[in-house]
């Protein structure tokens, strides 16, 4: 008899034993004549769960089993796993049909649809599972109806800054291109700690990545595409080149991009650790084989980019979003989310979490909701202390702030920001004078070198913290902290050193005691870890 | 560093340039090229890398050490990239680094005396959810404990604090 069953090929996975398990279910079924076709998938999302195994039934329904190691299989197989019959199937691990798992129905999943569900590299499953249509329908509309769609969505950089991608677009369209070519790049340089996204949806779904670049290059009047990739990523980088590959053979990309007049090619240039370079024009700049020296704008990279040509520059879920507005079209993407975030957002929960994984949903819920209903509280089992949101750039924030919605606005109010997506928890371990000063230290490690706010700043940061953790002169430095903290953020060139003050500020405002465990005068004696 | 003559260095950044010199600023895929092939990137190739992309040393130079990629003498055979950025912090990556520099008696950045491990830090893996994480030659391993990670080197710690 034949069997269908699915083991993620997410890095994620790999990294807690998917392999060992796709081995050793291969073997079983060797071993008992059992005729399995063994599909390696992107990841659901729910990675607590990983390694997680599903089986097809016959009416096509996938049961869950999870998170299994490879010393599970042969408990498994022997409850009749690879029997054809994945619902009667008694085990501990048994989770029931992977679509009604509450932590996946109740997600609304718009960019990562068909992640964890495809063969990642399979042109035949992508167009099964609805790709292709949003570039068909794109490819079937003028420039400027793309590009009034796309604004139209709401669709706004999912990268961080959250610029309107219709608007960005236009102003690329609008363009000179007769002089040169212009170019579509796209930001996978995803370093923000917390942050995974990027890079599930490389390794989940890439095809849907470069169909979003397509439709991009159509709407601007592109030639060529280069996605930046981090070295950090290896996985991601191998699944990216061979979905290249197959979408230059099948016609999606190359010349006449599914028969049409467009011409457009995908290249992968590899980063090669500065984490500066997520930073747009870094990233132009590292494309062109040059150090990663952030550019002052203006000029924007829409009307001088790559090479000096107008560049679309967004973020890979940005670009992965695009072929579902096109092909749902703009109003019923627009119709998710709250005031003026649209849409869904694909939150990343990591750090010390119960449950972490990704959680596409609308705009518009809770912090608490995400960290404590999704999140299910921290991994330790001790109460949350501190929540970091949007990358190493981001506030820490406290419980007392959990009724926070998550939108880019209510965020931005609160000194925060939702940043790309991904929510980092700390337990109550957690010494956020210490955080407060990695944060400095990482600027510092970081930072390109161009400005002085930043160059200097994050390194006198990491000397004034250390002053006051040691409780020399604590009130005269914690004042020199927050002059420090405005000119870094007033005087700085781009979001590195801008954003840096904003871990420490939120670390001073919310937990000011973890700075003053020693006092000048001796008055406390513990010291800070 | 190496003790190869400059001959082979020479000719082999010639030969791994080929493929890449005529694309668009080749720089960083010129690097790779060269790090992939001979485990680093030498000063005595920095003028061969200059001349094939018709560069300046100067050029070549800041960039490679503008990143921290780019080795500028050999690391050991295997490759340890532990994670010290917050998602990892927060379950430990900085008591599993700890651990495992005292295990192994190597530093960051250093590598061991029998050039079996070099020993990096690294900000972020993107394996958040499952950390403390390493990359490992490239392979990504999640949940790690100092003796799983010791556990996964192929070497026998020399470190003078190993302690089970």
């Amino acid at each position: 008899m034949s069997v269908i069953a699915f083991v993620p090929q997410d890095a994620s996975a790999r990294s807690v034993g998917a392999d060992d398990v796709a081995a050793r279910l291969g073997a079983e079924a060797a071993r008992r004549g059992v005729d399995l076709h063994l599909v390696r998938t992107g990841s659901r999302g729910a990675l607590w769960l990983e390694p997680l195994v599903e089986v097809a039934a016959a009416d096509g329904t996938r049961y869950a089993f999870g998170p299994v190691s490879a010393s599970d299989v042969d408990t498994l197989v022997t409850a009749g796993l690879l029997d054809g019959q994945p619902a009667v199937v008694s085990h501990p691990l048994g989770l029931g049909p992977t679509e009604q798992l509450g932590w996946l129905r109740d997600q609304h999943r718009v960019t990562f649809a068909r992640v964890g569900v495809v063969d990642p590299v399979s042109a035949a499953d992508y167009v099964a599972h609805g790709g292709l249509a949003g570039l068909r329908r794109a490819l079937a509309m003028t420039p400027a109806e793309v590009v009034a769609e796309v604004t139209a969505s709401g669709l706004r950089g999912r990268g961080g800054a959250g610029f309107p991608a219709g608007v960005k677009w236009g102003t690329v369209l609008a363009a000179d291109g007769t002089t040169g070519p212009k170019y579509v790049a796209c930001n996978a340089d995803e370093g923000d700690s917390g942050t995974f996204a990027d890079r599930m949806l490389i390794e989940g779904d890439p095809f849907c990545l470069l169909e979003g670049m397509a439709i991009a290059a159509h709407a601007v009047g592109a030639s060529h595409g280069y996605v930046y990739l981090r070295s950090e990523y290896p996985d991601a980088a191998a699944t990216l080149w061979q979905a290249i590959e197959t979408a230059t053979a099948q016609g999606w990309l190359g010349r006449s991009v599914l028969g049409s007049p467009l011409s457009f090619d995908v290249s992968v240039r590899v980063g090669a650790g500065a984490y500066i370079c997520g930073e747009e024009t870094s990233m132009l700049e590292s494309l062109e084989g040059k150090r990663g020296v952030i550019r002052a704008k203006p000029p924007l990279p829409a009307v001088a980019g790559l090479f000096g040509r107008p560049t679309v520059v967004n973020n890979v879920l940005t670009l992965g979003t695009v072929p579902a507005v096109l092909a749902g079209g703009a109003q019923a993407y627009a119709d998710l989310g709250v005031g003026r975030s649209r849409g869904t957002q694909v939150f990343q929960l990591g750090g010390n979490i119960a449950r972490g994984g990704i959680v596409e949903t609308a705009f518009g819920l809770s912090l608490g909701e995400l960290v404590e209903g999704w999140g299910g509280g921290t991994a330790s089992g001790r109460p949350v202390r501190a929540v970091q949101v949007g990358g190493p750039l981001g506030a820490y924030l406290p419980p007392s702030r959990f009724d926070l919605t998550m939108d880019y606005e209510a965020f931005a109010a609160a000194g925060a920001m939702v940043g790309h997506g991904g929510v980092v928890v700390f337990d109550d371990s957690v010494d956020l004078a210490v955080q407060a000063r990695f944060a400095m230290e990482f600027c510092a490690t970081e930072s390109c070198g161009k400005c002085t706010p930043c160059r200097v700043g994050a390194v006198r940061g990491v000397e004034v913290i250390d002053r006051i953790v040691a409780g020399a002169d604590v009130e005269q430095n914690l004042q020199l902290l927050t002059d420090l903290c405005e000119v870094m953020t007033d005087g700085s060139l781009c979001a590195m050193g801008g954003l840096t003050p904003q871990p420490v500020r939120s670390a001073l405002a919310h937990w000011p005691e973890d700075f003053r465990r020693l006092t000048g005068d001796g008055a406390t004696t513990e010291v800070a870890i | 560093m190496t003790s190869e003559p400059q001959q082979p260095v020479e000719s082999v950044v010639r030969s791994v340039l080929a493929p890449v010199a005529h694309e668009p600023g080749p720089l960083l895929l010129a690097l790779h090229a060269v790090q992939e092939a001979l485990g680093c990137v030498p000063d005595d190739a920095v003028p061969v890398i200059a001349d094939e992309l018709n560069l300046s040393r100067a050029d070549v130079h800041g960039v490679v050490t503008f990143y921290r990629d780019f080795r500028r003498t050999p690391g050991g055979r295997t490759e340890v990239k532990v994670c010290r950025a917050e998602a990892c912090q927060a379950v430990g990556a900085q008591a599993l680094l700890d651990g495992v520099t005292q295990r192994l008696g190597v530093g960051v950045g250093e590598t061991s005396a029998d050039g079996a491990v070099t020993l990096e830090e690294v900000f972020c893996l993107g394996n958040c959810a499952l950390g403390p994480s390493a990359l490992v030659d490239r392979r990504l391993h999640g949940r790690l404990t100092v003796d799983r990670l010791v556990g996964l080197l192929p070497v026998e710690p020399t470190g003078e604090g190993g302690q089970r």
